[in-house]
C-alpha cells in the first residue's frame, strides 16, 4: 500500500453539526489566518442531522449578530407551549415547567440550519468537506492526537479494493476537534484510550425518532410547541413526544425514549407509531403526508456523565461529549456554546490544555449542574421523577445531593422471570406501516458492496446466549430494522442489513453484551435527511 | 483534441421526488442536488481518454443559474480542466439547450462532445441527438463502449436487440449509457484544486441563442396512490370480491 497523501491544517474539525460549525466560524472570526477544515461523513451538510428542534437563540446572537436579517430557511418564533399527559384515549394538560417555557425561542430544522451555518463558515474561508468520513485518528510519535485519517473509498464487501478504489488521505493538524455528535466513532475510541471518563458516571442515552409531515391546510398552528408524556410508555420507561408546528402546513413530530428501558421485547419505533394514534395526534396527522423520517441517539447523562473533554492534541465538544440539557430537551444552544468556547480557548492559548477547566466553569456546565438530578430522578418511575423534577426546579439544583447515572446496556431485564407491562397498544392506520417503510423516508443509501460497518465482535453470542437471555433485542431496538434473525438450515443466524442504517448509534449503545461496534461506512453513505 | 462534456444539475437520485401541493412544480426546498449520474459517466470517460493520451483537454459545460456552478466545481474536482457556465435564468428544454451547446461547440471546436444519454429529472433523452443534427456531425447514442482511433470512434451502443457497434467520424456527439464505466470518487485535495481552476460564465443572450418554442408546462401531478389492500380467506372469496367490483 502506498503512502497516504497528506493535507495540513491548523485545526481539523470532525463533524459539521452546530458545535463544529460554530467552532469553525468563531475560529476564523478571531484568527482569520488560521487554516480550518471541517470533515463531514454525510453526503451534504445537514443530511445526517436530526433534531426537534426548538432552539435558544442566544449563542446565535453571540456568534452571528444580525442573523435574524437572513435567518435559516426554517425559523419560526415559538408562540405557545403545551404539555400533555396522555392516557390511551384521554389527555390532561400539565403546567409548563420553567425549563420548558419557550418564549423567545425558535423552531428550526437543525439540518437546514447547519447547511446555513456551513455557508457562513465557507464565506469565512473554512474548508468544508462533506462526503468524507474520518475513520481513524492519526497519532503523533509522542502519542498525541495529530489529525485524522479519511476512510478509503471503493473497497468491496470482502475488504479488497475495487476498480474505483481511492485511498483516504491523512489530515494533519496540531489541534483536532471532535464534534461528531452522540456516540461519535472517534470520540468513543479516544474516551477509552485516554480514560477520559474515569471520573465521570457512564453516559446514558435516549433514542429520538422524528418524522416531518405536511398536514391538511389549516391544521398546523405555526409556532405551537407541544410535548407529551405518559402513554404509550409505561411509568418505568422515560420518554415522551414533541409536536412542533412549522410553516407551510408542516409538522415536526417525534418521540424520545430513554435507552435505559428494561423490557427486552420493547420496540421503540412501535411506541412512536402508537403515540401518533392517540386521538389528539391522529386527528392532526390524518389526511396528511409524511415527508421525511429518521432517528438519532441523544446523550442524556448530563453533568454526571460529562467526560474530561481535553487530551493531548484534541478536544471533544457538543453532544460527542454529552452537553444536552435533558429537562429543556435542547442541545443545540449548548453545542454551539461549546464550539464558541473551544474556539475562544484555541484563539487565546493555541492549545487544548486548559479547555476542560474552562468548560466546567462556563454556562454550559453550570446549566447542566442545575438540572443534574432530574433525569436520574425518573429511574424510580414517572411520578417520583415528576416530584423530584419539581423539587430540583424550585431549588434550582442547589440541594447538596447528586444522583448517580446508570449505564443503558445493563438496564435490560432478562426474559426469564420478566413480565412486560400491559401497553394497551392500538391498531394503526397511519404511515409508515413498519420500519422498512419508514427507512424509505430517510432516503438512506449505502453502496452494498462495501465492508459491513456494523461489526459484531462475538457473533456466537447472537445465536446462543442472546437468543435465550434476551431474544435478540437488536432486532427490535434498531429503528431501521438493520438486524434480523433468519433461519438457515434449521439454525438461526444474524443477518445485518447494513444498507438500511440511519447512523443513529442505538445498537452500539443498547446491546446488552456490548459486542456491536458501529464504525464509519464509506463517506457519503447514510441517510439523506431533508429539513430534519 | 478537446472533449466537451455536458453537466446538468438535477435532484439527487436518492431523493424522493415530491410534487408541490399546488402542482406548480417539484419540491426542491432543502433537497440534495447532484450532477446527473449519466453526465458523471460522460465526464469519467472523457477523463480516461485524456489520461490515455487521446485528448489534451476536458471542458465541462452547464446551462443554468449560478447554482449549477456547484456541479461544475464537482466536475473540476473529478478532473476536468476548465468549466463554462452558460447563464440562463430560465430552465431550458432540449432544443434550446442543444442550440446553446452548439454555440459552445463552435467556439471551442472539440473533437468529441460527450453527454449523458438523458437527465434523470425530465428523462427527455433528446439533447445529444439535436446537437448532432444542428452541428451537422455524426451521433452515437447510448454508448457502452467507446474506442478512439485517429479520426474515428468505434462506439458500442445498447439497443433493444442487444449491442451494436458503429464507427463515426470525429468530431462527433456521443451520449453515454450506464455500463460505460463507473465514475471515480473525488479526491479530497482535488476539491481544493478545483476551486482554483477557471470557470467562465457566458450569458445565454450573448450567445444569441433563441429560447423560442419552449413548451409551456401546465401542471405537475404525482402518480395516483395505491389503495390499501384487503386480505381474503380463499380463492372463492377472491373471485367473489373481484366480481363484486366488476373486474371479472
Amino acid at each position: 500500500m502506498s503512502e497516504r497523501e497528506i493535507m495540513e491544517y491548523d485545526v481539523i474539525i470532525v463533524g459539521a453539526g452546530p458545535a463544529g460549525l460554530s467552532c469553525a466560524i468563531r475560529l476564523k472570526q478571531k484568527k482569520p489566518d488560521l487554516m480550518v477544515a471541517v470533515i463531514e461523513k454525510s453526503s451534504e451538510i445537514g443530511a445526517h442531522i436530526l433534531s426537534g428542534a426548538v432552539i435558544e437563540p442566544e449563542p446565535l446572537d453571540e456568534l452571528l449578530p444580525g442573523w435574524k436579517d437572513s435567518p435559516p430557511p426554517i425559523c419560526i418564533p415559538v408562540e405557545n407551549d403545551e404539555i400533555w399527559l396522555l392516557s390511551q384515549q384521554g389527555r390532561r394538560r400539565l403546567p409548563t415547567p420553567p425549563q420548558q417555557k419557550n418564549h423567545g425561542n425558535y423552531i428550526v430544522s437543525l439540518g437546514a440550519m447547519c447547511a446555513w451555518l456551513a455557508e457562513k463558515a465557507e464565506a469565512l474561508e473554512v474548508d468544508i468537506f462533506p462526503g468524507y468520513a474520518a475513520s481513524e485518528i492519526r497519532f503523533t510519535e509522542d502519542g498525541a492526537v495529530g489529525g485524522v485519517i479519511i476512510g478509503d473509498m471503493g473497497v468491496g464487501r470482502d475488504g479488497q479494493p475495487k476498480d474505483t478504489y481511492m485511498q483516504g488521505i491523512e489530515i494533519h493538524a496540531p489541534v483536532t476537534i471532535l464534534s461528531e455528535g452522540v456516540r461519535g466513532h472517534l470520540s468513543k475510541q479516544l474516551i477509552r484510550k485516554f480514560e477520559l471518563d474515569k471520573e465521570s458516571d457512564p453516559q446514558t442515552y435516549g433514542i429520538g425518532m422524528k418524522e416531518l409531515w405536511r398536514v391538511q391546510p389549516g391544521k398546523s398552528k405555526p409556532g405551537l410547541v407541544q410535548h407529551t408524556a405518559g402513554w404509550p410508555l409505561d411509568s418505568h420507561t422515560y420518554g415522551g413526544s414533541f409536536i412542533y408546528h412549522l410553516d407551510k402546513d408542516r409538522i415536526a413530530i417525534g418521540f424520545v425514549c430513554g435507552l435505559d428501558y428494561q423490557d427486552p421485547e420493547f420496540v421503540p419505533f412501535e411506541a412512536f407509531q402508537q403515540m401518533k394514534h392517540h386521538p389528539m395526534v391522529h386527528e392532526l396527522l390524518e389526511g396528511g403526508e409524511i415527508l421525511s423520517s429518521g432517528a438519532r441517539a441523544i446523550a442524556e447523562g448530563g453533568y454526571q456523565s460529562l467526560p474530561n473533554t481535553e487530551m493531548p492534541g484534541a478536544l471533544i465538544i457538543g453532544d460527542a461529549a454529552g452537553t444536552l440539557n435533558v429537562p429543556k430537551i435542547k442541545g443545540t444552544h449548548q453545542a454551539m456554546r461549546c464550539g464558541i468556547l473551544a474556539a475562544d480557548h484555541l484563539a487565546e492559548t493555541g492549545a487544548p490544555q486548559g479547555f476542560n477547566a474552562r468548560l466546567r466553569d462556563s454556562d454550559v456546565v453550570k446549566e447542566l449542574h442545575k438540572v443534574r438530578n432530574i433525569r436520574p430522578g425518573f429511574y424510580k418511575g414517572f411520578w417520583r421523577g415528576f416530584l423530584r423534577a419539581a423539587i430540583e426546579t424550585v431549588t434550582a439544583g442547589k440541594l447538596p445531593t447528586t444522583l448517580k447515572v446508570h449505564a443503558d446496556d445493563t438496564a435490560l431485564k432478562k426474559l426469564d422471570g420478566y413480565t412486560p407491562p400491559d401497553r394497551q397498544w392500538v391498531d394503526r392506520d397511519l404511515v409508515p406501516r413498519d420500519r422498512l417503510a419508514s427507512v424509505y423516508f430517510a432516503a438512506t443509501e449505502h453502496d452494498e458492496d462495501q465492508p459491513v460497518h456494523l461489526q459484531i465482535l462475538e457473533p456466537d453470542v447472537c445465536t446462543t446466549r442472546c437468543v435465550t437471555e434476551y431474544n435478540n433485542p437488536c432486532t427490535r431496538f434498531c429503528p431501521a430494522q438493520v438486524y434480523e434473525m433468519v433461519e438457515e438450515n434449521g439454525s438461526k443466524a444474524l443477518q445485518i442489513n447494513s444498507a438500511n442504517c440511519v447512523h443513529c448509534k442505538t445498537c452500539d449503545i443498547k446491546d446488552p453484551y456490548q459486542i456491536i461496534n458501529w464504525v464509519t461506512p464509506e463517506g457519503g453513505s447514510g441517510p439523506n435527511y431533508q429539513n430534519m | 483534441m478537446k472533449i466537451l462534456v455536458g453537466i446538468k444539475r438535477v435532484v439527487d437520485y436518492n431523493v424522493r421526488i415530491r410534487v408541490l401541493p399546488d402542482g406548480s412544480g417539484v419540491d426542491t426546498d432543502g433537497v440534495k442536488m447532484s450532477v446527473n449520474p449519466f453526465d458523471e459517466i460522460a465526464l469519467e470517460e472523457a477523463l480516461r481518454l485524456r489520461e490515455a493520451g487521446k485528448a489534451e483537454e476536458v471542458i465541462v459545460v452547464s446551462v443554468g443559474g449560478d447554482e449549477c456552478q456547484q456541479q461544475l466545481r464537482t466536475g473540476l474536482a473529478m478532473g476536468a480542466d476548465r468549466a463554462i457556465q452558460v447563464r440562463s435564468a430560465e430552465s431550458l428544454q432540449p432544443l434550446s439547450l442543444a442550440r446553446a451547446l452548439l454555440k459552445i461547440a463552435e467556439r471551442e471546436e472539440p473533437g468529441l462532445v460527450i453527454l449523458g444519454k438523458q437527465a434523470i429529472d425530465d428523462d427527455n433523452s433528446q439533447t445529444a441527438q439535436m446537437l448532432a443534427a444542428l452541428w451537422h456531425r455524426p451521433q452515437a447514442t447510448f454508448a457502452s463502449r467507446l474506442v478512439l482511433d485517429g479520426d474515428t470512434a468505434a462506439v458500442t451502443r445498447e439497443v433493444d436487440a442487444g449491442l451494436e457497434t458503429i464507427e463515426v467520424d470525429l468530431p462527433a456527439v456521443v451520449s453515454v449509457d450506464l455500463r460505460l464505466n463507473e465514475p471515480r470518487f473525488v479526491k479530497l485535495p482535488d476539491i481544493m484544486k478545483a476551486k482554483r481552476k477557471p470557470l467562465d460564465v457566458v450569458e445565454l443572450d450573448e450567445l444569441g441563442v433563441s429560447t423560442e418554442g419552449q413548451l409551456a408546462v401546465g401542471h405537475h401531478a404525482p402518480p395516483p396512490q395505491r389503495e390499501k389492500g384487503i386480505m381474503v380467506d380463499d380463492v372463492t372469496q377472491l373471485a367473489q370480491d373481484l366480481k363484486n367490483r366488476g373486474l371479472i
